[in-house]
């Protein structure tokens, strides 16, 4: 198992943890991640509102390095996944995009590189039965919110992951570790993310919901995909605890975390150090696996 | 809002072009607001995915621009994906929001255009976002200085923000796209 990995720019900033876990779990599990040598940005949200061949451009720059090593591309980052689906997609649909593109990277793309989520190599070429039988420690019935945002299933046509609606990857994903995985209506709604920095009373408002519909439904900690989710429902409980008086402590943990602590590598390889929220209760509640 | 009905046919104003620009047929919509039920910020926006569809059938020109949805939106495509006719609305919301920036329409509240100018600027200079430098950009032209301020600290300790700024994107590269994709033309014929 062989994969062009394209980290992301979160994964050497904001994303730290997510980028650590993610390479622990693959080595433990031998996923071989090779990253892109001279990778760029997708452009992000900020490309996507700006220009359309900009924001087609970018990833096209990263997929034809990829396509270069002759492999599937493997993506950590939901929002750096998304923007790379929707550039092949873009590609592959219109020709005259097709030669915009082109035009701007300097060879022609025709959207045709694979581009897979890490969660995705993980349920379909590991697979569930021997991804099991690497774990050593166990989530012993830890109840966890799987949340998945937006970016992975929409636009569901195009980025074809799981479920539009009602995804259940990471929710497989937690009972194979031994946890419990609740049933909860957030799983795909909207954190905000995008509107972090500029509008904060907005993504405050809508993180809320969420964690508070997650501890409504018995939750111990909310397991994550997604860079921008994870800044929006850690980084924002400080914000949430002043608004409404009431303490938030719901530690919110990339599912490639959890899975790395069942693995058995140590917390600080997994970057848990780093989160906002104490993942202290999630530590607590794994143990050895019967 | 106002919208003057006149008894010439022919529907003027953005929508020709912003079909253009996004690829999508407006007409297909029959208004069943499956997508408004479903927007996360249509409340706090004062406007709805639908209501921009009806007044662009209506021939509404740039004063839509000013519509607070445009840069609220989180594209986080819930209409999209719920729209029985499959309406690319965040592509519609791409294309107004291209045109209101070439157009020089008034920053709306959170300046997002400058946000995402000072995104793209970092990315052109390293080839890869710099958030350090980003943020500072931001906050320096937004005046929201003292934001978050009180978190900054922490996040620093945590390793959660990069003092350095990001080194391997094959930057010539990068300020090629920039180059001659960066004109903010949408896709044309």
């Amino acid at each position: 198992m062989k994969y062009a990995y394209y980290p992301g720019c979160s994964s050497h900033s904001t994303a730290r943890d997510m980028h650590e876990s993610a390479s622990a779990v693959a080595r433990a599990l031998g996923i071989e991640l090779v990253e892109i040598d001279g990778w760029s940005c997708c452009g992000a949200t900020a490309a996507h509102q700006t220009d359309r061949v900009l924001a087609a451009s970018l990833p096209a720059a990263n997929l034809l390095l990829a396509q270069k090593m002759g492999l599937d591309t493997v993506v950590t980052c939901a929002a750096c996944y998304n923007r790379m689906k929707v550039a092949n997609h873009e590609v592959a649909s219109s020709p005259a995009m097709r030669s915009k593109v082109a035009d701007a990277v300097g060879s022609p793309y025709d959207g045709s590189v694979a581009v897979r989520h890490l969660i995705e190599v993980l349920l379909e070429d590991v697979g569930l039965p021997k991804l099991k039988k690497s774990l050593v420690r166990s989530l012993n019935g830890l109840k966890v919110a799987s949340y998945y945002g937006c970016l992975l299933v929409r636009p569901h046509d195009v980025t074809g992951f799981d479920d539009a609606e009602n995804p259940t990857s990471l929710d497989r994903l937690v009972e194979a570790m031994g946890g419990q995985s609740v049933d909860w209506p957030c799983k795909v709604d909207c954190c905000g993310g995008g509107l972090n920095l500029t509008r904060t009373d907005v993504v405050v408002r809508l993180s809320n919901s969420i964690i508070d519909m997650a501890r409504a439904a018995g939750a111990d900690c909310i397991a994550v995909a997604c860079p921008m989710c994870q800044a929006s429902l850690d980084l924002r409980q400080k914000d949430m605890q002043k608004k409404s008086g009431r303490p938030y402590e719901m530690p919110i943990v990339y599912i490639t975390q959890l899975l790395g602590l069942c693995l058995g590598i140590s917390p600080a390889e997994l970057g848990l150090n780093r989160l906002m929220v104490s993942p202290d209760a999630v530590l607590q509640a794994i143990s050895a696996k019967e | 809002m106002t919208i003057v009905i006149g008894k010439t046919k022919r529907v003027t104003g953005l929508k020709p072009l912003v079909e253009e620009m996004s690829g999508v047929n407006l007409g297909v919509c029959y208004q069943c607001r499956k997508c408004s039920a479903g927007c996360p910020v249509a409340g706090a926006a004062k406007s709805a995915p639908s209501e921009i569809i009806r007044r662009l059938h209506l021939g509404a020109g740039d004063e839509l621009l000013q519509s607070g949805l445009i840069w609220m939106c989180l594209s986080c495509e819930t209409c999209y994906g719920r729209c029985p006719m499959q309406i690319n609305f965040p592509s519609v919301i791409d294309a107004l929001r291209s045109l209101s920036i070439a157009k020089g329409t008034k920053a709306p509240k959170g300046n997002m255009p400058l946000f995402n100018r000072m995104f793209l600027e970092n990315v052109k200079i390293f080839g890869r976002s710099y958030d350090l430098s980003m943020i500072a950009g931001y906050k320096l032209g937004s005046g929201k200085i003292m934001d978050d301020a009180g978190k900054f600290p922490t996040m620093l300790r945590k390793g959660k923000i990069a003092i350095l700024p990001p080194s391997g994107a094959d930057k010539k590269l990068v300020q090629r796209i920039f180059g001659r994709a960066g004109k903010n033309e949408g896709e044309t014929k």
